[in-house]
């Protein structure tokens, strides 16, 4: 294990203390001092914590790979359509069930897959066979604006402004009420996704050189399309259906590793997945802790907060050095 | 050991080509832009399949040989290779490698101490010995085409396929690239490069195959393929070279 990869990980198991810890009751996790303490560490936090870790390694090793297959530092997982088709998905659920509808208690996780699974199918189709990028992109972007129109549609088809409201609070992203339930439906789906963007990355490497370089080096561009739709498919859509959306992980998170790095892609998966764990079980547990009137601060608010002003920064910083790697 | 273009048709790119490339040869690709010599490279590196004919490594087919087999025979230097990365020369250079390594479903055909006698060597002669941690931002724009070359060298591939790899550099970076191809190409490695400065093709190149219109027009050794009345056909240019065989300067008008 490299020295960066340790460091992430000790961070990791510092922060992951730390959120038990934290929050509206504060909890010693070695000496829990009351009754309910042990129900609220191992009921409440430590499923939520479990989350943050899968969701945050999803998208963060995510990120990394979409920055890798696009070849450009600002891309972001979201530009698949991924995202947008599986709150879709869950959009949908929640306005059939204002309309009185009754689908269980896990429809809009299902249907949230659903949707991620159809924007991964159609990915598919369009990509054929040659595995260009650029079109590919394009058509990612395109299946991305009309998933966000449905659900414009959908929302203001809502019944009522309780239905509006609840619907603008899924989709805010947040990892609070949850339980094990849902780490058991997130965890594999983000392992089996890290795992294809594992086995594109030396494909990733040669892409550096551009596309035709990489297919003199022996890559099957078709192959590597189709790791990357699988791995941001599960990524993505699993942290979608069980979060909401959540931004600026896996955009945020492959440019503060890069430096540490070789800036080869496939040194970046691995320490961008400990990175994003490490990046949202912070920002989750600093969420529950800001007073904040009627509940705590939703996480995809925290983030964007938190991360809109941090890559402005950043932006300005690569402007001045002119270095854009 | 040959590589043959054999009746190679791409529509709007090249048409009819044919042509049999020797190992142990520099041979250099002229022709007027729009002529069809990139696409000639790239269709030689069997990475754009053409319509009808096809190309012979060896032996067999190269629309038929696996990926990665061709990835290890043939090297392919695009024009203006660019890195989306900012990695070190010794990590670029260790990318050419990829086709010998471990992959998913594939097997090593080099064990990792071979790859790193490769690598050594390629650095070696690009001579890039003293550069190998400098990030490629910090290359001059000849560092970086002798560093792009010692990628493919890395790959140690039997055909080198370069698409101007003399473009954009100065007469001493030139000069220098030119003697590790012409070192490539006594090591036994057939060497086909696109090249617009027709001196250099004169002078440094074994055979001369001039492209115009999609289609080979002349193809020979560069006195002959690099005629004045060739040029005059070809560039529509009245030239005629100055100088003795091997130092020749072409004088326009």
């Amino acid at each position: 294990m490299s020295r960066l990869n340790g460091a992430l990980l000790i961070g990791l198991m510092v922060a992951l203390a730390a959120s038990l810890w934290a929050g509206r009751v504060w909890i010693d996790p070695f000496h829990p001092g009351f009754a309910g303490a042990t129900a609220i560490l191992v009921e409440l936090r430590l499923p939520r914590a479990c989350l943050a870790v899968a969701i945050g390694a999803g998208l963060g090793s995510a990120g990394a790979a979409m920055q890798a297959y696009l070849r450009n530092p600002l891309a972001d997982p979201g530009l698949f359509g991924i995202a947008p088709s599986a709150a879709l998905g869950a959009v949908i659920t929640l306005c059939l069930e204002a309309y009185g509808v009754h689908l269980g208690a896990w429809a809009s996780t299902f249907f949230a897959l659903m949707g991620a699974g159809g924007a991964m199918a159609l990915l598919g189709l369009i990509a054929g066979r040659q595995g260009g990028i650029a079109l590919f992109t394009l058509a990612g972007m395109m299946i991305a604006s009309l998933s966000g129109a449905l659900m414009s549609l959908a929302i203001s088809l809502a019944p009522s402004p309780f239905a509006l409201s609840e619907i603008v609070a899924w989709l805010m992203g947040a990892l609070s009420d949850r339980s094990w339930a849902d780490v058991w439906i997130a965890a594999p789906l983000m392992m089996v996704g890290i795992g294809c963007f594992l086995l594109a990355a030396r494909s990733l490497d040669a892409l550096t050189l551009g596309e035709a370089t990489a297919r003199s080096l022996g890559v099957d561009p078709g192959r590597l399309q189709g790791l990357l739709i699988l791995g941001v498919g599960l990524t993505v859509g699993g942290s979608v259906a069980v979060a909401g959306i959540i931004g600026f992980v896996g955009l945020i998170v492959p440019h503060l590793i890069r430096p540490f790095t070789d800036r080869r892609p496939s040194s970046l998966i691995v320490p961008s997945a400990l990175g994003g764990a490490l990046l949202l079980v912070i920002a989750d547990s600093l969420c529950r802790i800001v007073p904040l009137a009627g509940g705590e601060l939703r996480l995809g608010i925290g983030l964007s907060l938190l991360g809109a002003p941090f890559f402005l920064a950043l932006l300005w910083r690569m402007r001045r050095e002119g270095n854009w790697g | 050991m040959t590589l043959v273009a054999e009746h190679l048709f791409l529509p709007g790119r090249v048409e009819n080509v044919s042509l049999t490339l020797r190992s142990g040869e520099i041979t250099a690709i002229c022709g007027p832009n729009g002529a069809g010599k990139s696409s000639l490279i790239v269709a030689l590196a069997g990475l754009l399949p053409p319509v009808t004919g096809r190309v012979l490594l060896g032996a067999s087919d190269l629309a038929q040989v696996q990926a990665r087999e061709r990835a290890r025979a043939i090297g392919y230097l695009p024009q203006a290779s660019e890195a989306a990365w900012d990695i070190s020369v010794e990590t670029l250079v260790g990318l050419g490698r990829l086709p010998w390594q471990a992959a998913p479903l594939h097997r090593a055909h080099a064990s990792a101490a071979e790859d790193a006698a490769v690598i050594e060597r390629a650095i070696r002669a690009m001579d890039l010995d003293a550069l190998r941690r400098r990030p490629l931002s910090r290359l001059s724009g000849g560092e970086r085409a002798r560093a792009m070359l010692a990628r493919v060298l890395a790959g140690d591939p039997r055909w080198l396929l370069a698409d101007e790899p003399l473009a954009s550099l100065d007469l001493a970076h030139g000069v220098r690239l030119l003697a590790g191809l012409r070192a490539q190409a006594a090591a036994g490695v057939g060497v086909v490069m696109v090249v617009h400065d027709l001196a250099m093709a004169m002078n440094h190149a074994d055979r001369v195959v001039v492209l115009d219109h999609r289609r080979i027009v002349a193809d020979g050794a560069p006195e002959q393929a690099l005629a004045k009345a060739v040029i005059a056909e070809v560039w529509g240019v009245a030239a005629h070279w100055l100088g003795e065989a091997g130092s020749r300067a072409l004088v326009v008008g």
